[in-house]
């Protein structure tokens, strides 16, 4: 079964675009999406996640759609959905890999043609709203999702940071690039805030502290909030389960909700 | 050249691209013919150049992953802080993670400029045996973005490993960004006949992890670097308070330890999460310094002992021919 598409392009009949990126690796992007994803899809929204990390593209495990074949429509190449009721639909080099283990060494022209195709022959059809995570940094991949977004509308960009300065670093230079390329910040999230020890409950800043909070001040943007360093959460993304379905008492299923919440409310204003 | 010539249109693919003289953006570009007639596409002399320079350096290692955030900056730095503790060697530390220079903020040398001179651009010394190059040192801000395509971020790659005078060393580390892209692919080709000693890779112990380092072990095996071993970075946690031991990142998949035995590699040890690492490279401090006597430091002091003693029993053939 595939979408219809419009005249006006496979990205028509979706109501917002946004971006999740870092300019830091490593910090949660492609989590925080993952988590804001399954958060909407609760929230009664059909969602799409185009991962546009194509050297290591974490989507599809962490939604436990390993190696299904990607069909093509009239209306393009249909997505992979992540679940039966099709709220969830995902497009990921790591559906076009025959070898899960093979390396996509790919220079950037090649990765910008495919990140193109990515965005203009998905079907994606309805979507509430359209999640791209990207790998971190500030080139050819993030030029290429622009470059090809800019007939359609980008509300804008999460940006997702570590508490320390080795991460806020680079975030700074990845806000530089939303404002030289005109994306609006939607604000910034600070993971892997803090671990409690199941043992003790004793709070360790293992990422140091804070770091997030005083990058929203210092650059002018919404704080969204903290996401604690929870191996419950790292857990079920290992084995492609839904963390919020399986843990919804749990702090950081609170703080998921809340940067959820926000992003929803910013984006319908 | 395999990058982008100045006069080159916005979306220039690279002299060196199979769509060279060919793509849309080509046209009106005053190298098109050039291109198009393949004469662009000859060996790049810089690789010879680069060969020269080099024949004053004893071992060139890599330090890759494949994923993000994993430590390769971290254990970069400290690998090089920990082969200059000997005063009678030379170490440098080349960073080549062009969008996310990490390396002057670990190494503490955040404001350092470059200086040029006759013999060509000197790097940054933290200590007299310890020198350091980063685009970090190119950039006047610290939120400078660098929004550069493959063709222009390679082009960089080639002067730092060409135009940097670099005079006699003992070790050359790079330091990479994570992937296997236009910066993998330049290191390996610029180094070509330099040669390579090996390449350390650093992972953390989940599957979301592996699955990319598996993928950055299969790009070591098609461009032949030899592969010195795996470190597994960030391998549990102990409670500063009641001491027990937590796996933050949890090995569902065996960690580092099935993943070598699989693919018949060395581990060549695991580092346990320490808040002390973050903090020393937030200050730009040597954590082996900090705090010498921690698991960790400790950890790492092992790994590096199986580096040098790798780099002893190896030497790369620095030939033309």
């Amino acid at each position: 079964m595939c979408a219809c598409l419009s005249e006006k392009g496979s990205l028509a009949q979706v109501k917002h675009v946004v971006l999740v990126l870092s300019g830091k690796g490593g910090v949660g992007k492609s989590t925080i999406t993952t988590e804001l994803a399954l958060a909407l899809v609760h929230a009664g929204k059909k969602v799409g996640i185009l991962d546009v990390d194509l050297c290591g593209p974490s989507i599809p495990r962490m939604l436990s759609v390993g190696k299904p074949e990607v069909h093509q429509c009239d209306a393009g190449w249909v997505p992979v959905y992540a679940d039966p009721q099709q709220k969830l639909a995902i497009m990921s080099i790591g559906f076009l890999l025959e070898d899960s283990d093979e390396a996509v060494i790919w220079r950037g022209p090649k990765k910008t043609a495919l990140i193109g195709q990515f965005v203009s022959d998905v079907a994606w059809g309805e979507l509430d709203i359209l999640l791209v995570d990207t790998p971190p940094g500030t080139s050819d991949e993030h030029l290429a999702v622009l470059e090809n977004l800019r007939k359609h509308r980008v509300d804008g960009a999460v940006l997702v940071t570590t508490p320390q300065a080795v991460s806020t670093g680079d975030v700074r230079r990845e806000i530089t690039f939303c404002k030289k390329t005109a994306v609006k910040i939607l604000g910034i999230v600070e993971n892997m805030s803090g671990f409690v020890c199941p043992h003790c409950s004793e709070c360790s800043n293992v990422f140091s502290k804070g770091g997030g909070e005083e990058l929203a001040k210092l650059t002018g943007s919404v704080f969204l909030g903290s996401v604690p360093l929870d191996p419950l959460l790292t857990a079920t993304l290992e084995e492609g389960r839904d963390f919020l379905q399986a843990f919804p008492e749990s702090s950081t299923y609170t703080a998921i909700s809340q940067i959820v919440n926000t992003v929803l409310s910013s984006l319908d204003a | 050249m395999a990058d982008v010539p100045i006069d080159a249109p916005e979306h220039c693919p690279g002299t060196s691209s199979d769509q060279a003289g060919k793509s849309s953006a080509c046209q009106g570009c005053p190298n098109q013919n050039i291109c198009a007639s393949g004469a662009a596409k000859a060996p790049d002399p810089a690789i010879e150049e680069i060969r020269q320079k080099l024949t004053s350096v004893n071992h060139k290692i890599l330090v890759l992953s494949g994923k993000g955030g994993v430590g390769k900056s971290t254990f970069s730095a400290h690998l090089s802080h920990a082969l200059a503790s000997d005063d009678s060697k030379e170490v440098a530390l080349l960073d080549v993670d062009i969008c996310g220079p990490s390396i002057p903020k670990i190494m503490g040398l955040e404001g350092e400029q470059v200086h040029q001179s006759g013999s060509g651009w000197s790097p940054v010394y933290v200590e007299d045996n310890l020198a350091v190059m980063s685009i970090g040192f190119l950039l006047s801000s610290p939120d400078d973005a660098v929004i550069w395509r493959g063709p222009k971020k390679n082009g960089m790659i080639k002067q730092f490993l060409r135009d940097v005078d670099w005079g006699e060393l003992d070790y050359l580390i790079v330091d990479t960004p994570p992937g296997t892209s236009d910066e993998h692919l330049s290191i390996v080709q610029y180094l070509s006949s330099a040669g390579i000693d090996g390449a350390v890779i650093i992972t953390t112990p989940q599957e979301v992890s592996l699955q990319d380092v598996r993928k950055e072990i299969r790009f070591c095996i098609k461009v032949k670097i030899p592969i010195i071993g795996v470190i597994e970075n960030m391998s549990g946690f102990v409670c500063p308070k009641c001491k027990n031991t937590s796996q933050i990142f949890p090995p569902t998949t065996g960690g580092a330890q099935r993943m070598c035995e699989e693919l018949n590699l060395p581990l060549l040890g695991s580092v346990p999460l320490d808040p002390r690492i973050g903090k020393s490279c937030d200050e730009g401090k040597s954590f082996l310094n900090e705090v010498p006597d921690s698991p960790a430091a400790v950890a790492y002091e092992n790994i590096v002992q199986k580096i040098r003693d790798y780099c002893s029993s190896h030497t790369t053939s620095n030939n033309p021919f």
